[in-house]
């Protein structure tokens, strides 16, 4: 184990050293269990409602590889340096934690940039959330996501500057920990995004 | 650690409610709350039931009673059972369990304002240009701005805001029961209440994110050009039924699952018996909660979706008339050969048996589908819910209240004013309900506003408001009692009831601290165990010293009014209204987390040692 100086006090993975530490990683597990119906549910209408464009653009028509692609990348790197956060939480290291978040947060506005970019694009096309079942299904489940990274990067924000002050102490590891839980869990959440929003509406055709 | 303030912040008066994460207090304010919006919802189908006293009569009119019947199930059902549930929950279930607290209080006390102020949203629809209209289920087209007025906007928000205060109360109950428990307290040990409530709460985390997303697309729809559910478009209005019953199937379970854990601890109480067939008793409610979220389609038969889904949907709704039977027959058995008193608490669950259970027969007929294209829609599906919702959870929620008042406010209810509310509701109810059934079948639809002379339903629907009086007396006398009770100065002990489970064992009502040493748990019934050895009252786990507690807060209370006013910047299309009331709630998010609360400490020598002895 690294022994730092001033954390030399700090229990073994600190982000469970306290019953509230514990209380509070069990409930944000419970409470991605609540995520995972609300963005099923969310797929299940965009799955139903993905063919009925009303006249206006398809899928195949708007969707642009290199671009979501691009996002993606920025996403799924992201989660590795929330990942390289963690390791550096288990080392007690405050410093590498927050160049690590730092580093996750950038990729993360990259990320929101270019799906902002995206959707005006579309807009711009004339694909708008009431142009179409379509439209509307697409916005939301997509949207529904961006507001969730929007969400995550400003609270990884805001947690890295009371950090700033506050150290790292029992009560703010398990803080860090679950900003990168919940970091990763809009990372896999982009993953079914990527295969059943893009590839699949790529690909086109009816599927099922 | 942060040093911790050494004494209580003091706070009185409605600062003191305002500001409180106190688990009972919170029990009470959802108590409070909850009885107000039953009263209302009460109200609501009184006017109802006038209006179908005789044929052909104009009481209220059409559009009133398009509103009423809407803002009657779903005042009922969201914020009258919902919210006495979490009131019994929030008094009983950390006691049962040998806890201080709750696992987040601060998160308790939001829930509960987030459904205050969801509800409210909902009623001021009354006074803002009509309530909603579309009926509880709010079944889309009708629900589109093309059918029905603002008041659906209204629903949409209301129900948004009360229903994210739900969810993070299932959570918060759910870590309590799997964190919090005193030693010795395995889960083959917790009380059925406690269990009832584990349950209900993990189906409120798997069921009410479903009703937010249905809720989000409507409101996309209505307020935002949406089209999820309108056809031209190429909407599917099949979706929101999908939806809207994936959470509301399992949402009938969330209500009558903490109604069947009542029902057992009353029962083996009062039979002064050990439940019988406990672990039968869990996995029954295990079971039902999975079952429950496999059978939503039953209330979509006449959609269209098939004959093999008919079927499937058919037979695994009858098959959870399985797991309920082993419950009905269980506490049978548990009166069996027990020395019974009948309090009123036992009477409410005494009386519950035979009501539910003539529910849960008419729900396996309407399980069948094709008999379902016959009931569908008629007040055969009315006399059906009520007979489970009103003759299960809310007799539950009765002999809950009954049996459980003096531990949540140190008084005993008045017995004789008990009986006379148990025997006119009881008989009010049955009078107004199981004519339904005979009215159903011949024919009576459900949701209409008037019906004509001499089509043999005059006798049924006069003799249906008759009783719907016989039901309003006995809430009277409910409230006279309660008032009664107030005004009396006789405190209740500790254990009035000779109980059985953890909570009789400290004081009535509770101090703040709950015990005052962690009690050491030996086996189920852990009190009365320790009452038939002998002992005085519970070994305690730990030695007496000083006990840590979370400061009050006023953010909850602030988070909710931002969203509240949020909620009519939606609804107006005034964003600076949104940005403002929204502005509010992050700005008390922030607040939350970035300053610590280290809440303070009771020190050994201010803790009264009266309930767990050293
Ligand atoms: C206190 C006595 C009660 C009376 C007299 C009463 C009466 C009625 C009536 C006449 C309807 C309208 C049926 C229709 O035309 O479709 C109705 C609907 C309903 N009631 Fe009650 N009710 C009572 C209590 C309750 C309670 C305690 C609950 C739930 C906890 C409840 C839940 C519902 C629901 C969900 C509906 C369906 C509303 C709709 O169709 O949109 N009721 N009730
Ligand atoms: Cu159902």
């Amino acid at each position: 184990m690294a022994t730092h100086h001033a954390n030399a006090v700090l229990p073994d993975e600190p982000e469970k050293a306290t019953l509230e530490g514990k209380n509070k990683l069990l409930g944000f597990w419970l409470f991605l269990g609540g995520e995972t119906v609300l963005f099923g549910s969310l797929f299940a209408t965009f799955i139903a409602l993905r063919d009925q464009t009303n006249g206006g653009p398809t899928s195949q028509q708007l969707f642009d590889m290199p671009l979501v692609a691009a996002a993606t990348l920025l996403l799924l790197t992201s989660s590795m340096t929330a990942v390289m956060a963690t390791l550096a939480l288990h080392k007690k290291n405050l410093k590498q934690i927050q160049v690590w978040l730092t580093i996750t947060v950038l990729l993360g506005l990259g990320f929101l940039g270019l799906e902002i970019y995206e959707f005006m694009h579309y807009v711009h096309e004339g694909h708008k959330i009431s142009t179409s079942a379509f439209g509307s299904s697409f916005y939301t489940l997509v949207g529904f996501h961006g507001g969730h990274v929007a969400f995550g990067i400003l609270w990884i924000v805001l947690l890295q500057l009371s950090a700033t002050k506050k150290g790292l102490t029992v009560v703010t590891a398990p803080k860090f920990y679950l900003a990168s839980l919940y970091w990763h869990f809009i990372d896999v959440v982009w993953v079914f995004i990527f295969t059943v929003v893009y590839l699949m509406g790529m690909i086109g055709g009816k599927v099922g | 650690m942060s040093a911790h303030a050494s004494h209580a912040p003091k706070r009185s008066g409605l600062w003191d409610w305002l500001t409180t994460v106190d688990h009972k207090k919170i029990a009470i304010l959802y108590l409070i709350a909850g009885g107000i919006f039953f009263l209302a919802g009460g109200f609501e189908a009184l006017l109802i039931r006038l209006q179908l006293m005789y044929p052909e009569s104009s009481v209220v009119g059409a559009k009133t009673f398009n509103e009423l019947i809407t803002m009657h199930g779903t005042t009922m059902i969201f914020l009258a059972a919902m919210p006495i549930i979490f009131a019994l929950m929030n008094a009983v279930v950390p006691l049962q369990i040998g806890a201080r607290d709750v696992a987040f209080p601060f998160v308790n006390s939001l829930g509960f304002w987030l459904f205050f102020f969801g509800g409210v949203l909902l009623n001021t629809s009354w006074f803002l240009g009509g309530a909603p209209d579309a009926g509880w289920t709010s079944y889309t087209t009708l629900a589109l701005n093309q059918f029905s007025g603002h008041g659906v906007d209204f629903y949409v928000l209301g129900l948004q805001i009360a229903g994210l205060g739900t969810l993070i109360g299932g959570i918060n109950f759910l870590v309590t029961i799997i964190n919090m428990r005193a030693p010795g307290m395995t889960f083959m040990r917790m009380p059925m209440f406690t269990w009832a409530s584990f349950v209900t709460s993990g189906l409120i985390l798997f069921a009410f994110p479903a009703i937010t997303v249905g809720l989000v697309l409507l409101m996309f729809d209505r307020l935002f050009g949406g089209n999820f559910f309108n056809p031209d478009a190429g909407g599917n209005v099949v979706i929101w039924e999908h939806i809207f019953w994936i959470f509301g199937h399992p949402e009938v379970y969330i209500l009558i699952l903490p109604a069947f854990g009542v029902i057992s601890e009353v029962i083996s109480t009062f039979a002064r018996k050990r439940l019988f067939g406990y672990s039968s008793m869990v996995f029954a409610t295990a079971l039902i909660g999975f079952l429950g979220f496999m059978v939503w389609a039953h209330h979509m038969f006449t959609t269209g979706l098939g004959a093999i889904a008919n079927t499937l949907f058919g037979l695994a709704t009858m098959l959870i008339a399985v797991p309920t039977g082993i419950k009905i027959f269980n506490w049978l058995l548990t009166m069996w050969g027990g020395q019974i008193r009948f309090t009123t608490a036992n009477l409410w669950a005494v009386g519950f048996i035979p009501t539910f259970t003539i529910g849960g027969m008419t729900g396996v007929m309407l399980a069948i589908p094709p008999a379902d294209y016959q009931y569908h829609d008629s007040y055969f599906v009315v006399a059906h819910f009520h007979y489970v919702i009103v003759g299960g959870l809310v007799f539950g929620l009765f002999s809950g209240l009954y049996y459980w008042w003096p531990k949540m406010f140190g008084k005993l209810l008045n017995e004789t004013l008990g009986k006379w509310n148990f025997w006119t509701f009881f008989i009010g109810f049955h009078l107004t309900f199981f004519p339904q059934h005979f009215l159903g079948l011949m024919g009576m639809p459900r949701r209409v506003f008037t019906y004509l002379k001499d089509q043999n339903l005059d006798l049924g629907n006069f003799i249906s408001t008759i009783g719907a009086f016989g039901m309003t007396i006995g809430t009277i006398l409910f409230v006279v009692n309660i008032f009664v009770t107030a005004a009396s100065s006789k405190r209740a002990p500790a254990d009035p009831w000779d109980g059985r489970s953890l909570e009789w064992a400290i004081p009535s009502p509770p101090p703040e601290y709950n015990f005052a040493q962690t009690p050491l748990v030996r086996g189920l019934d852990a009190f009365w165990i320790e009452k038939v050895a002998g002992n005085k009252g519970m070994t305690p786990a730990e030695p007496l010293g000083d006990i840590h507690m979370p400061s009050p807060s006023f953010l909850p209370f602030l988070m909710s009014v931002g969203l509240f006013i949020a909620g009519y910047g939606f609804m107006y299309h005034n964003y600076v209204v949104v940005v403002i009331g929204l502005l509010v709630t992050f700005a008390c998010m922030f607040t939350r987390s970035v300053k610590d609360d280290p809440g303070y400490h009771i020190h050994e020598d201010e803790i009264e040692e009266k309930g767990v002895k050293a």
